[in-house]
């Protein structure tokens, strides 16, 4: 392992170390913060001092705590979206693919439907009705994005399941499950794993945009959508404090992206 | 042709030095041609032959100063026309490729794109060098057309390349080749991917076109057979070294080495065999079946046919003609529609999921292409573990020791135990699947086109192996083939099919013994042999009849 991550080219190792920073933030927010998550403690949108780093927002809180605690909230609803659309997304994606027929046919048109609709509308629909919390909200993004990941994958499955090794295993009489987890699923993996790291982002921004339209985390938890929205007007002042949270967001997102690239050079190195 | 090239014998049209062509590996550069010499006079044909990895290709691309991505030309010269490929200023060389040197690729179907018409595909070499314009190029291909024999010749290059069939889509890349009136073609295996009835009407074509317009020729092939009929002289590589080089006559009536000897011998692989006649109760027995993918459409029709104990049957035809329809038909992956099969003496389900774990055990299957019917991402361990432990429920020392010794069954290292499969070669990879399906201890191996993907050397080396395992161990094959060769070598009785029936069956001796069914005659007549004449002897013949 430590080896492979010596061998890694420059950009994946500059993604790591993001990523690895980024955990960091999460698992020790409350020693890294100068201030409390919602402590009022200066003027609004004072500038960058000895006390504020990164200055403070719309209310007087401080940026730098901000946007630690920030990464905290947004990332961890991130993740666990994500994960839960990949659980859901692939495996109804392989079952489709390997069954076929009416099966296929099923959850094709219900995934149909359901992106028929713009995700936006979509999401703010059932937000508004079934009001935002984080459970609802991670439900309703983790099925949004799901259908996504079931595209991705039934699409992928559906060259594997062509290929004679398939065959070779149904022929065996292998059962569903393990044609799917051993001969599918494994082959798959290089494409999914980069549409992991494209949802990650995506799913990041998506959140961003619903905290920016209000719908997404409530205030005041720090969150790096909501804050970009919160600070907004202070860009016509000439202010940078909107601007810090979004830096936070491009930079995870970059360094995901890096990463993923490197394992996705690596596994299609492998296929030959 | 020889009188012509004699004439202007001192000044070669390409000529290559010493050249060293390398390759990286993703760690080193590591040489795939070595020190080869190689002239070409004006309307000559070369035959360069070898088995894969032996630097044809490599070497038939260098003629046109060119490398694949992650190859390089290490040292020495390439001279074509007096020009130096490996000095001249790249744009130059660029002019020369597609107007006076053109290529040939081995898959047409491949090659040519899905969504243009011929025509525009092949105006398009001729109008990006400038040298004619697009109501030219349609005229000259027209006439390139018919010269190659291609029907409708005026209409059919507006068509598209999924319109006409795979020997003309192969006449049609080779017209592309003659659209600038080329000084050398290099033709990169242009028949291998054909059948053999279609693959005489190519070899015709090739033949007759460049002989008319006297271009020089180099001709990649790994068929000996095939390289007779249209080489002036041949060359035989292996491993990037020159083994042999001289006239195709002397060469093929007297070979100086040893390779060569050997490759000009697989064709006459061990016709008769001994056989042990004990146990002669049939085995798998199918009657009256038809089957297809559409309602209402069989694409096979009416098969009868039997698969005696530790006997292989050779069902032959050329592509669609129900052939590997029949094997799926007995694996159950298509039911079949009327008719039986019986499986040693028990009626077998038509379909798939009704037969039990017992019945699919003994009924295996090997593949034409070993590298789709390994999963990449399994260790060999796996691979052949897998049925051991599905069948019989052996588990961890018993299934590894169970696959070291199969391994050896195989003739394959047992430290290949840890590999995956893309860390064999394609020779050693038909040997793993041959290893699978013998972990079943199967009573019968279908075995679709098993050979047909491999070199000449390596397809011996598995029917070697496959005949040893039937006298070993008493397996029954059923054994699909559109090579002839190879079923001389392994069958014992043959079934020959054409448009989805069987036309002719029996024991080989009655099958290969006039008189024949005309297609069984057809077939048989158009494997290439070694004699030099053969091509213009058939033709004459089959003009006469």
């Amino acid at each position: 392992m430590f080896t492979l991550i010596q061998q890694a080219p420059l950009s994946a190792k500059i993604g790591m170390v993001i990523i690895l920073l980024n955990l960091l933030t999460i698992l020790l927010a409350p020693q890294m913060a100068p201030y409390g998550e919602t402590e009022l403690v200066g003027d609004v949108w004072a500038p960058m001092s000895s006390e504020h780093m990164l200055g403070t927002d719309q209310l007087g809180r401080d940026m730098l705590t901000r946007v630690v605690y920030g990464a905290r909230n947004t990332i961890s609803i991130a993740l666990t979206i994500v994960f839960l659309s990949f659980v859901v997304g692939c495996s109804c994606g392989l079952l489709a693919a390997t069954m076929g027929g009416w099966v296929d046919q099923t959850i094709g048109r219900l995934v149909d439907i359901i992106m028929a609709f713009p995700t936006l509308i979509f999401a703010l629909m059932v937000l508004s009705v079934m009001g935002t919390s984080i459970p609802t909200l991670i439900g309703v993004i983790a099925i949004l994005d799901s259908t996504r990941v079931f595209r991705v994958s039934r699409a992928v499955a559906m060259d594997i399941e062509v290929m004679d090794f398939v065959e070779v295993a149904r022929l065996r009489g292998e059962g569903l499950w393990w044609i799917m987890r051993n001969e599918i699923l494994p082959n798959a993996l290089p494409p999914l794993i980069a549409e992991f790291g494209l949802r990650f982002c995506f799913v990041f921004l998506f959140i961003s945009s619903l905290s920016f339209l209000g719908l997404g985390i409530q205030p005041p938890t720090a969150d790096w959508g909501s804050m970009v929205r919160e600070n907004a007007g202070a860009i016509s002042f000439g202010i940078y404090s909107p601007m810090y949270p979004a830096a936070a967001i491009a930079i995870l997102t970059i360094g995901v992206n890096l990463v993923v690239d490197w394992m996705l050079n690596r596994s299609s190195l492998l296929r030959t | 042709m020889v009188a012509l090239h004699d004439i202007n014998k001192q000044k070669p049209l390409l000529d290559i030095k010493q050249l060293n062509i390398e390759g990286f590996d993703g760690e080193k550069w590591s040489s795939i041609v070595k020190n080869m010499d190689m002239k070409l006079m004006r309307g000559e044909v070369l035959g360069l032959i070898g088995e894969s990895g032996a630097g044809k290709s490599t070497l038939g691309l260098a003629a046109m100063g060119y490398t694949q991505t992650g190859c390089r030309i290490a040292s020495g010269s390439i001279h074509f026309d007096g020009l130096s490929l490996t000095d001249a200023p790249e744009q130059s060389v660029i002019e020369l490729r597609g107007s006076r040197i053109s290529y040939v690729a081995q898959s047409a179907a491949a090659s040519f794109n899905p969504a243009h018409k011929l025509i525009d595909q092949f105006a398009e070499g001729p109008v990006q060098h400038g040298i004619m314009s697009y109501t030219e190029a349609v005229e000259k291909a027209i006439d390139l057309f018919r010269r190659l024999d291609l029907p409708d010749p005026e209409n059919i290059g507006f068509r598209y390349p999924h319109q006409v069939s795979g020997g003309q889509l192969q006449r049609a890349m080779v017209a592309m080749a003659m659209a600038t009136d080329p000084d050398i073609i290099i033709f990169d295996e242009p028949t291998t991917a054909l059948d053999v009835t279609t693959q005489i009407e190519v070899l015709v074509a090739i033949k007759d076109v460049i002989k008319e317009l006297n271009t020089a020729a180099i001709y990649i092939t790994h068929d000996l057979a095939v390289v007779a009929q249209l080489a002036d002289r041949i060359m035989v590589l292996r491993h990037g070294n020159l083994i042999e080089a001289g006239d195709a006559r002397q060469m093929l009536d007297n070979p100086k080495e040893d390779y060569t000897r050997r490759l000009l011998a697989v064709r006459s692989l061990g016709e008769e065999k001994i056989r042990n006649e004990k146990d002669p109760n049939v085995i798998l027995d199918i009657n009256g079946v038809s089957a297809g993918y559409q309602k209402g459409v069989n694409i096979v029709q009416d098969i009868n046919l039997r698969v005696k104990r530790r006997k292989t049957v050779a069902v032959v035809g050329e592509s669609g003609s129900g052939k590997t329809t029949v094997a799926r038909i007995v694996t159950g992956l298509l039911p079949a529609r009327g008719g039986q099969i019986s499986f040693s003496g028990e009626r077998l389900s038509p379909d798939l999921a009704s037969r039990d774990r017992e019945c699919l055990r003994r009924l295996q299957m090997i593949y034409q292409m070993p590298d789709v019917a390994l999963n990449p991402r399994q260790k060999i361990k796996t691979i052949i573990g897998r049925p051991l432990s599905f069948y019989f429920g052996m588990k961890g020392k018993e299934v590894t020791a169970r696959v070291k010794e199969l391994l050896g069954m195989v003739e394959l290292p047992e430290s290949y135990i840890d590999r995956y499969p893309a860390e064999l070669s394609g020779g050693e990879k038909q040997r793993i699947c041959i290893a699978r399906a013998l972990a079943a201890n199967p009573d019968l191996i279908i075995c679709d086109e098993v050979t047909s993907a491999l070199d000449q050397l390596v397809a011996e080396g598995i029917l070697n192996l496959l005949q040893r395992l039937q006298n070993e161990l008493g397996i029954s094959y059923l054994f699909i083939t559109h090579d002839l060769a190879t079923v001389k070598a392994i069958a014992d009785e043959i079934v020959v099919m054409y448009k989805g029936r069987i036309v002719e069956q029996g024991l080989k001796s009655e099958i290969l013994k006039p008189p024949h069914h005309d297609y069984t005659q057809l077939l048989l007549s158009s494997v290439p042999e070694m004699d030099p004449d053969w091509l213009d002897n058939l033709l004459e013949e089959r003009a006469a009849a």
